[in-house]
């Protein structure tokens, strides 16, 4: 789960690490408000869970609280990479002598936390990453010992920051990797960390990504999370315990594991078809379940064909078959179903479905070739 | 013969009166009534379960010790599942295999970190766990869909795992052991442990890795192959058709700043001979060539 900018730097000022003073607004008059309070230079940034806002126009600077209003008007008018803008955080503006970026993921192959750190901050991060990875200083961190301080002090030298920063660069270290170990997050990053003219660091930009997994003891921060970023197919799925991600294609799958679910998405393209989503149904098919999953592929009108892939093992394939029955009842379509189910009770399961005239099929190639010519026929 | 479980093997199902963790022991004592030989959930020990078979501890500790268990297996709702793990690390069990699905990843930082200091192999989490057709069954791979043989099988999926048990008993081929290391980004065992340990079996002859997007572990399996393996490998790599930066149901299927991707795992495996099945149906046939 992302948080917004506002968000993560709330979450960073709480581990004593300065941020800008500002607020944020979801109107242009209460952006000017803000403005006014602040007096002097303003930043006025969209807060959409996207990277380069900057590039896309959704970050202004401005010089009075009628010049805030007024680029708020705009930028709160904005969609950028096809997510609207609700809301604005008005900051005031930063000297900036130096950008540096300084952020704490997962590496999942030394599986440890790692602190990253660059004195080629900004923008271009991720630009430096990929032409000039040498720029980027990496430290991992003993997840049983934490942050030492020492390693903080490493990366200072490291990224040539000047001495008389050092300090308080271990403190905002020390701070980003708490908010980091006590939040669960995945990243939690700022890019820039600036050095001011008056000699100051402080956090411009944030950004935090949160363990989904961890959120149960977390329920302060899964309140933060923002609807307006998620497609609402795929938040309607959470609910019923339903793993869904659309696609673009015209075969809409049901599946009962996540290996093969990509698997079946996978066999659709290899015989010339697409697959509309991924969706994994997880352990047992109650009617219920099978019911919301394919009102969900349903909902996407791109969706020509239907694709059951359910392997039986400890779930029993009559069973599946009933649900699978239960949900056409009740969801009432014309678009063909191929159902293809394999493992305990299967043959039951088969002769339920063949009688209420679904298309069956006994192999997942078969039923890959049956789901992409019906969706082809219709 | 088999890989990390036999019909040797002493189980201990921790989380035995859950909903979960009571069907499973009732399936794996229905394969092997010799290997189930206790349970723990905190608060219950002295009861027994399954029609008075299968007695319950207090902890891990007074288990292995009333039992000389060797093999832990996890139920444990994720909040509880590192703290599962410990316990029956520090119950000196060898192997801990973990079904729970869900445990925080920063959790499982902590374990793995605190496993490589003790010699304890952890299996998952969020794994089926492991078969030695005919011998033991841990965890939750359902027994019939598997024959006895000599193909080694490693898989980072569920279903997609027993789906390729159940092609290669359609045709009579069967496996020493099946191994689920579980779709998790931190887990306790990779594909390189597994296939070093496939290579070592006398009764393993070939071995079927199943992939997934996500991650450079299958990369770090070619360069394991080309480098140590005489056997032949077959794989598949789920997730060609994936989108980048979506987490494809398992917390470690996603493809992230440009790694992870399927093709580049199976340009990989390809470099170093490994055939690569289109499809899980085509993995019995690329094993009979």
């Amino acid at each position: 789960m992302k948080l917004q900018e506002y968000q993560s730097k709330h979450i960073f000022s709480k581990y004593g690490i300065t941020i800008p003073r500002g607020r944020v607004a979801a109107t242009a008059s209460e952006a000017k408000q803000i403005a006014e309070e602040l007096g002097g230079r303003t930043v006025i940034k969209s807060q959409v869970l996207v990277g380069g806002r900057g590039k896309a126009g959704g970050i202004r600077l401005a010089r009075t609280p009628k010049e805030v209003e007024e680029l708020a008007t705009i930028i709160l008018g904005m969609e950028i990479k096809g997510l609207p803008v609700r809301k604005v955080l008005v900051d005031e503006a930063a000297s900036i002598e130096k950008e540096i970026y300084l952020g704490i993921t997962n590496d999942r192959s030394q599986r440890k936390p790692v602190m990253m750190a660059s004195s080629a901050g900004g923008i271009d991060i991720e630009e430096v990453a990929q032409q000039s990875p040498e720029k980027i200083i990496k430290v991992y961190i003993d997840p049983l010992l934490g942050l030492r301080d020492y390693q903080a002090r490493n990366i200072a030298a490291s990224i040539d920051l000047p001495r008389e920063h050092w300090r308080n660069f271990i403190d905002i270290a020390r701070g980003l990797w708490e908010a980091y170990s006590d939040c669960d997050a995945t990243l939690a990053e700022i890019n820039p960390l600036v050095i001011t003219s008056d000699h100051r660091l402080i956090a411009l930009d944030g950004k935090m990504i949160l363990d989904d997994n961890a959120l149960f003891r977390h329920p302060d921060l899964a309140d933060m999370r923002d609807m307006d970023s998620e497609e609402p197919e795929e938040i309607g799925a959470r609910k019923y315990g339903l793993s869904y991600i659309k696609l673009d294609g015209e075969i809409g799958c049901m599946v009962n594991g996540a290996g093969l679910a990509m698997a079946t998405m996978d066999i659709i393209k290899l015989y010339g078809g697409e697959p509309a989503n991924f969706l994994d149904i997880g352990g047992g098919a109650s009617a219920e379940k099978v019911a919301a999953a394919l009102r969900i592929i349903l909902s996407d009108p791109n969706v020509k064909a239907v694709l059951f892939n359910i392997f039986g093992g400890i779930t029993r394939g009559d069973e599946v078959a009933r649900g699978i029955l239960a949900a056409m009842a009740e969801v009432k379509s014309h678009i063909p179903m191929v159902v293809r189910l394999v493992g305990t009770n299967s043959e039951e399961g088969r002769r339920l479905l063949a009688d209420a005239r679904m298309i069956t099929a006994e192999t997942l190639a078969e039923a890959a070739q049956k789901a992409v010519a019906a969706a082809k026929g219709a | 013969m088999s890989i990390l479980i036999n019909k040797h093997t002493r189980i201990i199902v921790q989380g035995i009166t859950g909903h979960e963790g009571l069907f499973h022991t009732q399936q794996m004592l229905a394969y092997n009534p010799a290997t189930v030989v206790g349970g723990v959930t905190p608060g219950k020990g002295g009861e027994w379960v399954l029609d008075g078979k299968v007695p319950v501890f207090d902890s891990m500790k007074l288990a292995v010790e009333t039992t000389g268990a060797n093999v832990s297996v996890i139920f444990v709702p994720a909040r509880g599942a590192a703290d599962a793990i410990y316990e029956a690390a520090d119950a000196e069990v060898p192997l801990i295999v973990c079904i729970t699905e869900g445990v925080p990843v920063q959790d499982m930082m902590r374990v793995r970190n605190y496993l490589d200091q003790k010699k304890v192999r952890l299996i998952g989490p969020n794994c089926p766990g492991l078969l030695t057709p005919g011998e033991a069954k841990v965890g939750i791979i359902p027994g019939n869909i598997a024959l006895p043989g000599n193909i080694g099988v490693v898989s980072r999926s569920g279903t997609l795992t027993y789906e390729v048990l159940y092609a290669l008993k359609l045709i009579g081929l069967g496996s020493s052991t099946c191994v689920g290391i579980g779709g998790d980004p931190v887990n306790g065992t990779n594909f390189v442990d597994v296939l070093g340990m496939f290579e070592a079996d006398p009764h393993t002859d070939k071995v079927v890795m199943i992939g997934e997007i996500g991650g450079t572990d299958e990369e770090k399996a070619a360069e394991f192959i080309a480098d140590s393996m005489t056997k032949p490998v077959v794989a598949f790599i789920a997730g060609q058709t994936a989108p980048p930066g979506k987490r494809m149901g398992h917390a470690g299927a996603i493809i992230e700043g440009g790694s992870g991707l399927a093709a580049d795992k199976v340009k990989a495996l390809q470099l170093v001979g490994v055939r690569i099945a289109a499809h899980p149906e085509e993995i019995p046939n690329l094993l009979q060539e």
